[in-house]
């Protein structure tokens, strides 16, 4: 039988068998798992099956905890059962991990490994999560590129049905998850020899059947629960046996051999380090190259089978002539003897020395220590690093590499500039955004080149954490040999910056190696562009000896009708000046995968992207480079001189790209960041940036409301002011009737707004003349950057506008309210962020933020800068991430704590009463801060307090003083998306509104898990396709708020900004003026919802209109005064569901793809409005209520 | 009485026919106005860049966003298939076909030649059994000649003409320099007959949100005297059959086409305004006009009113412009609103 070769990545490789091998598969999303339960679910919808050909069941669940429920019972009904997941997810299923481990039952995990978040969330990779699990019991099997996932996920499924011991797969988060390899496919007929179907049958026949009942899952006293733990002992003995079978089955059947411990090296090696994961691909590399070029005697032993550990296995496997080991963990477990891999081998050494057993004749030297914690690299260059440490007499123990450690001094020096890269390999960088399709491009050529060119071949793709205008780094790999570089390229021979304004600011030409061949997408021709790059960049070129090529990409692809997708015009380009294959070849094969990818779009897309490869090459231009640096200037700085000292020492080196080189001491100890530092990352992603009109705007506040980044801020200052305005400067006689005689202005931030329009698109004013322009129209950014950067900065020294005199419910008022949340890296146009600025602008002087993990903690906190900012007062939010699923229940906790310390602060006020008097103590306490005056007045107050405090020597009065803040009115806030609120923080939000505590949430609606790539959740609306609903939900949305009515004390409302921006204010308010819990659901349009977001707010609009989204507020305090509590906000649907949701690809890819089960569901959800609509109608009418869309929300 | 009539090759069992438009969109429709005495269906168009203009933006909301941020590296499933293209259009002519009796003609409406040609292909495949090009175009381009006008129609038919055996029906507007030489054009080139003529939907302005509307307003009655005008002219003129559409409302107007010359009187805003049972009115008041009258066959009155057979035939032209002009009385002023 031919081998089948493909190159994908290691997600993809381990779902194709846990699919094939499996009959019930429970996920949950998770990343970098996310893919492995996307493709199970995808295949599941195209009725693809499995080897016994049936399709498995792929069932998605409110949280891992839930999915590994579903496994256990699918398990324990006798269904071949597997997940997948990472993390945190990891961690929720612990509980039943013990349990399914406990009754011996068969089952793989497959997971991502990932780092547990402690002092910060990261999504990247390490072996936190996997070392967590050790003791429930389950078999943890490594591997370590692609190829191994695929091979050891079929081991590992067919091993646990003999052992009977579940067992979790692990393969390193986005190193292997996400790197695409050449992959040498596991046919069916392969796997099906592979899986016992006796034992298959024996799994089901010790199943739970009323047929032959059984129990399982008794509870156990004292007198045998010990005993019967013990009896599993012969099942975890026998296992290493087993595996080790299993993978000589496997080598007969494919041909590809693995042993429980794989020893790579010199037979007589005198040092071996011992890993697991991808990083024992770099050591086997270096280990090659030390041995083969530098003469050395080291080794590496990688881990396989990590629990159960077996002892002599792994000394059999070592060499008899090592003396020195050293011993990698990718975890850190502070406070123990030494982290897990490190702590086993030692036992082990030990354990197999004194039983005679071991085949040297001393114990070894071990160290140990850690590496690539959230996927920091792992070089070769480290690895010499460590084998250099070994040979000294004492080397260091518990050491770290890949950092420096000047606070503990853990960290091992190495050399930087060693490299085992292999001459024949073609190392390929490419710098681009994620809106011009590099990567996709990417992924295609690797591909070609793989598949068609017969090389081996690798990439690896590295994006940034802004959600717009964020940089892509592709590192690809090309080959005869075998390609085990699981690290970036730092020694490029091929560079390529398809963008370039990435020039500016990064060193995008330190990873070229000498005679390297750079290829530039530049507006300026070949004779032109060599005064436009930097100082930097020239120096590279001519240092290194470079070939220089520019096109300009753009032209060639708005030419072909393809706007910004430069990737293909690139891709071809970069296979014409390569020369891996011949270049009618090529264009050949990028014209067949164009069709194979974009085929099924429609032949319109294919004959776009021909038309691209057929004109890039006409338009491709060798440079002939100076022979000298002649540029005026260099990169620009990552932050302004005048930035605070922190973000010159920290910050600037994350947005520079040199993070890595920052030392342990910079850091943090406990995760605490200064916040408003977005303000200082500017980052000029808009070509086009809005302008303001003066003379046609009506000063109505629409435009800065909707601004998802903040960039567009109104102000009203006195006309004397503006004396000293830079040039360009505008401003409006203000159009307030209080007001009039002063002056209004609208500036934008150029260099942070992200050309999304939305404030084009909700202006209302026209210009009388050219009604084509509004108040508000798109400009060029650059040729205006520098006069409007003078402008803004100008206007940031304009003093705030008195908060006390803004009407806080009026739209028009609003503007003037300095947002305290501005610059994130959300989504251009994104529908979450007006939401979060809006509270930032009311309340963000006392706001208290617990924020669900998500798009929006991303957005708000992820490094480098953050977007939550203070006031001129240095007042602000104060925000923080928990987890994902117990984000109420952390909101509530920060209430406890307020209302105790506030309760405190009243008793030791009482105590000290005499001292301080009578009136102060009694206007503290009783203060009415229901108002900006109030609370501004109590601010006062306490101020008074802190001054007398200092003056009284007492116990009482230092904790006085501790506490006295909370005197202060605060405002807790609850955010996240419907993943949580829904999903899988539903249990503990429900619980915090049934607490009566004043907590207040914000459900930020998207209807899917937007931030791991749009999953389904239970706010996904009937009709809708989604990740995880392929075919389109089948049911219709949960109505979260309706279920928070029932409770009758909570305060409810239903949002839309685009719809009803009044109403959304006002909703706020009353929100948080209530003093119970209070939830509000905002409709936020999503990318994932698959349109042009500019048109977000037409999207609502219609959303309201269809009845989708009915408007409305249920405020209990009304039940006091003997009104309705609920109000009906919007009107009766006019709009038929389809105008509404046929504008969004979620609902009409379905129409394209299975047109029959659209119509049914179309149906159905038409009805599910209308349904809706009477209950709420009936709701409105109740108690004298105010009937539909009558709700007073409009301006008073 | 023969109410029978040949259009394009086929023999149809009444001269009225349903014209393009959203009814012809439900294949109930079509069996409803074949009970009415519909003698044949135009459906409504395929749009070329309907089409395109789907493909571009399934594909644009599918990659946006799409590998720039490491969490969500697209946000849809990929989807086996979509059903991209004519398919359903395709469909619907299959459908249609098997549904009623009557002639089946599709109606297409491409961008480019080799889209005119290609879907043309596919809609003989899927059996209609004619074939109407709306070449629905507004030469807005100051560069573009009348005579590049004229060629560029002239070779479209040619081309659709060369890759298809059904008969060919071109839909075409009034606004040509020389109407008449344009007509024989495009009978040399290959056309069956001629749809006289496309209304061009005009777009109004709303005043008060300071935009442009567009609109479908129904013809009237009043519409077919252009029509009546040149099927007149042309009637013996030039091979290709005429049809008449816009502005046939009522029997009269069928009678009126049939005598300027037409084969038959194509329907729209009538079924629009007044359901699909009005063909069946229409033809009513045929019957009995022309039991009236004594006819005993709509061939009978083809023509005869046509400039060639009728007694007044510079009627038709510019002198009976002037007479209208020097026998036109005016109204009295009436209020200004």
């Amino acid at each position: 039988m031919s081998k089948v070769m493909r190159t994908l990545d290691g997600n993809e490789a381990v779902a194709n068998v846990a699919y094939q091998v499996s009959e019930v598969a429970a996920i949950y999303p998770i990343t970098p798992s996310s893919a492995m339960g996307e493709w199970a679910d995808e295949w599941a919808a195209q009725g693809r099956k499995n080897i016994w050909g049936s399709v498995p069941m792929v069932v998605e669940m409110q949280s891992e905890a839930g999915a590994a429920g579903v496994v256990h019972g699918a398990l324990q009904a006798g269904s071949l059962t597997t997940t997948f997941t990472a993390s945190q997810g990891l961690l929720l299923m612990i509980p039943n991990m013990f349990k399914i481990a406990g009754e011996l039952t068969p089952a793989v995990f497959h997971v991502t490994a990932r780092t547990v978040a402690t002092h910060a969330l990261s999504i990247f990779g390490d072996h936190s999560d996997v070392m967590s699990v050790r003791n429930t019991g389950f078999a943890l099997i490594s591997s370590c590129s692609p190829q191994e996932a695929q091979d050891l996920a079929m081991i590992a499924h067919a091993a646990t049905l003999e052992a009977r011991v579940p067992f979790l797969h692990f393969f390193d988060g986005f190193r292997t998850s996400h790197e695409v390899a050449k992959v040498e496919m596991l046919s069916p007929e392969e796997m099906r020899a592979m899986i016992s179907d006796d034992l298959v049958l024996a799994h089901r026949a010790r199943a739970l059947s009323p047929d032959r009942p059984i129990i399982r899952g008794t509870a156990q006293n004292p007198d045998v629960f010990f005993q019967a733990r013990e009896r599993c002992n012969p099942f975890y003995a026998a296992c290493p046996g087993i595996v080790a079978k299993t993978m000589d089955r496997f080598a007969e059947i494919t041909g590809r051999r693995y042993h429980l411990f794989d020893y790579v090296g010199a037979p007589d090696a005198d040092r071996v380090i011992v890993l697991m994961g991808s990083g024992a691909e770099a050591a086997h590399e270096t280990v090659e190259y030390l041995n083969g070029n530098l003469g050395e005697k080291v080794g590496v032993l990688k881990v396989r089978l990590f629990r159960p550990f077996s002892a002599k296995d792994f000394v059999r496997a070592l060499p008899s002539t090592v003396k020195k080991i050293a011993v990698l963990d990718r975890t850190k477990e502070p406070g123990a003897a030494g982290e897990p891999l490190y702590q086993d081998v030692i036992t082990a050494l030990v354990e197999m020395f004194t039983a005679g057993e071991a085949p040297f004749s001393e114990i070894p030297r071990v160290v140990g220590g850690r590496y690539g914690l959230s996927s920091k690299e792992f070089t070769p260059a480290m690895i010499k690093g460590i084998f250099d440490e070994l040979k000294k007499d004492n080397p260091k123990n518990h050491f770290t590499v890949g950092i420096l450690d000047d606070v503990s001094n853990t960290s091992l020096e190495y050399d930087p500039s060693f490299s085992t890269e292999d001459p024949s390999t073609v190392r390929a960088v490419f710098y681009g955004l994620g809106s011009d399709g590099t990567v996709g491009a990417n992924k295609n050529s690797i591909k070609i080149i793989g598949e068609d060119a017969g090389l081996n071949a690798q990439g690896f793709f590295v994006y940034d954490s802004k959600k717009s205008g964020s940089m892509t780094t592709s590192h690809l790999r090309f080959g005869p040999k075998p390609i085990r570089s699981t690290y970036l390229i730092s020694r490029a021979n091929f560079v390529a910056c398809h963008q370039f304004t990435l020039m500016e600011k990064i060193d995008i030409l330190r990873c070229a190696q000498e005679g390297a061949v750079f290829l530039l997408n530049s507006i300026y021709g070949p004779d032109e562009v060599w005064n436009h790059l930097s100082r930097t960049v020239q120096r590279h070129i001519i240092e290194k000896k470079m070939k220089f090529y520019v096109i300009n990409a753009y032209k060639v692809a708005a030419e072909a009708g393809m706007g910004n997708r430069i990737n293909t015009v690139m891709q071809v380009c970069f296979f014409a000046i390569s020369n891996i294959l011949p270049r009618e070849q090529a264009i050949e094969a990028i014209k067949t995968a164009i069709k194979k990818t974009y085929g099924k779009r429609g032949e319109s897309v294919v004959q776009k992207n021909w038309a691209a490869v057929d004109m890039a090459l006409a338009n491709l231009h060798e440079v002939t480079v100076p022979g000298e640096v002649t540029s005026t200037f260099d990169l620009a700085p990552a932050v302004p001189d005048h930035a605070p000292e922190f973000l010159h020492e920290f910050t600037a080196a994350i947005i520079r790209d040199e993070g890595n080189s920052l030392p342990v001491s910079k850091m943090p100890v406990d995760g605490t960041f200064p916040t408003a530092t977005t303000q200082w990352e500017k980052r000029n992603i808009a070509l086009e940036i809005p302008e303001w009109d003066p003379d046609t705007c009506i000063q109505c506040g629409k435009c800065s409301l909707v601004c998802p980044h903040a960039v567009i801020r109104g102000k009203i200052v006195e006309p004397q002011a503006l004396e000293n305005a830079p040039e360009g400067f505008k401003s409006a006689p203000a159009k307030w009737k209080e007001f009039a005689d002063k002056r209004f202005i609208l500036q934008i931030a150029p260099e942070d707004c992200t050309g999304c329009t939305l404030c084009v698109q909700v202006c209302p004013a026209k210009n009388k003349t050219e009604p084509r322009l509004k108040a508000i129209n798109m400009i060029a950014q650059a040729p205006v950057r520098e006069r409007e950067r003078a402008c803004w900065d100008f206007f940031l020294s304009l003093p705030d506008f008195n908060r006390q005199q803004v009407k806080h419910h009026l739209v028009k008022d609003v503007q003037l309210l300095r947002p305290l949340f501005e610059f994130s890296g959300a989504c251009a146009g994104c529908g979450e962020t007006p939401y979060v600025k809006l509270l930032s602008q009311l309340f963000g002087d006392r706001l208290y933020v617990a924020n669900a993990t998500g798009c929006s903690s991303i957005y708000g906190g992820n490094l480098p800068t953050t977007p939550w900012a203070v006031n001129a007062e240095g007042r602000g939010p104060t925000w923080c991430n928990s987890l994902f699923e117990d984000n109420a229940e952390f909101g509530m906790g920060m209430r406890v704590t307020i209302d105790k310390q506030r309760e405190f602060a009243a008793e030791l006020l009482c105590k000290l009463a005499p001292q301080l008097g009578d009136a102060l103590v009694d206007a503290l306490l009783n203060a009415d801060q229901s108002t900006e005056e109030g609370i501004e007045a109590q601010r006062a107050r306490v101020a008074e307090l802190r001054k007398k405090l200092e003056t009284i020597d007492a116990p009482e009065a230092k904790q006085l003083a501790g506490v006295a803040d909370f005197l202060v009115r605060k405002s807790v806030w609850v955010l996240g998306g419907d993943g949580w609120a829904y999903d899988i923080g539903y249990g503990g939000l429900d619980h915090v509104i049934a607490s009566g505590r004043n907590v207040n949430i914000l459900v930020l609606d998207t209807e899917v898990y937007s931030n791991t790539g749009g999953q389904c959740s239970k706010a996904t609306p009937r009709a809708a396709v989604a990740k995880f609903a392929a075919s389109g939900k089948p049911a219709m949305k949960k109505d979260l708020a309706l279920m928070a009515i029932t409770y009758g004390n909570v305060y409810v409302a239903k949002v839309a900004l685009g719809a009803n921006d009044a109403q959304t204010i006002r909703a706020f308010l009353e929100a948080e003026a209530y003093d119970g819990p209070s939830i509000i659901i905002a409709y936020c349009h999503c990318i994932a919802h698959g349109y042009n977001l500019a048109m977000g707010l037409e999207q609502q609009k219609a959303a309201v209109a269809s009845g989708h989204w009915p408007l409305f507020r249920y405020n209990p305090a009304l039940k006091a005064e003997g009104k309705n509590p609920f109000q009906l906000d919007s009107k009766e649907p006019t709009l038929p569901l389809e105008k509404y949701i046929y504008n969004e690809t979620r609902y009409k890819m379905l129409t394209l793809s299975k047109p029959e089960e659209a119509q049914k569901l179309l149906v159905e959800a038409q009805a599910d409005v209308q349904e809706r609509w009477r209950f709420y109608q009936g709701l409105a009418n109740l108690l004298g209520g105010n009937g539909a869309g009558e709700g007073k929300t409009e301006a008073d | 009485m023969d109410l029978t009539t040949t259009y394009l090759g086929m023999t149809l069992k009444s001269p009225v026919v349903v014209s393009p438009a959203p009814v012809t969109e439900k294949i109930d429709n079509i069996r409803k106005a074949e009970d009415a005495g519909a003698s044949a269906v135009v459906l409504h168009s395929l749009f070329e860049e309907q089409i395109s203009l789907l493909s571009h933006e399934l594909d644009a909301s599918l990659r946006q966003g799409e590998y720039s941020y490491a969490e969500a590296l697209t946000y849809f499933p990929d989807m086996e298939d979509y059903k991209m293209g004519p398919d359903g259009y395709l469909g619907h002519i299959r459908k249609a076909k098997e549904a009623v009796q009557i002639p089946i003609i599709a109606s297409l409406n491409g961008v480019s030649k080799g889209g005119w040609v290609e879907y043309a292909k596919q809609i003989q495949e899927a059996g209609a059994d004619a074939l109407e090009l709306n070449v629905y175009y507004l030469a807005t381009n100051p560069n573009m000649t009348g005579q590049q006008v004229e060629e560029m129609y002239v070779e479209l038919v040619k081309a659709v003409r060369e890759a298809v055996t059904i008969p060919l029906a071109v839909k075409i507007g009034p606004y040509f320099s020389s109407l008449a030489n344009m007509a024989r054009q495009l009978d040399q080139a290959g056309a069956d007959a001629l749809v006289m003529f496309n209304r061009f939907y005009q777009p109004d302005l709303d005043i008060e949100n300071l935009e442009v509307k567009p609109d479908l307003n129904l013809s009237s009655s009043q519409e077919l005297r252009l029509r009546l005008r040149w099927v007149a002219i042309l009637y013996g003129k030039i091979k290709a059959d005429m049809a008449i559409t816009g502005g046939v409302h009522t029997a009269t107007d069928v009678i009126k086409s049939m005598m300027a010359g037409a084969k038959v009187a194509m329907t729209t805003s009538a079924v629009l305004r007044h359901g699909i049972e009005h063909i069946a009115r229409m033809l009513d008041g045929v019957k009995a006009w022309m039991e009236e009258k004594e006819y005993t066959s709509i061939s009978q009155m083809q023509g005869s009113l046509s400039q060639q057979k009728c007694a007044e035939p510079a009627a038709f032209e510019r002198a009976n412009y002037m007479k209208i002009l020097t026998n036109y009385i005016p109204e009295p002023p009436k209020p200004v609103i």
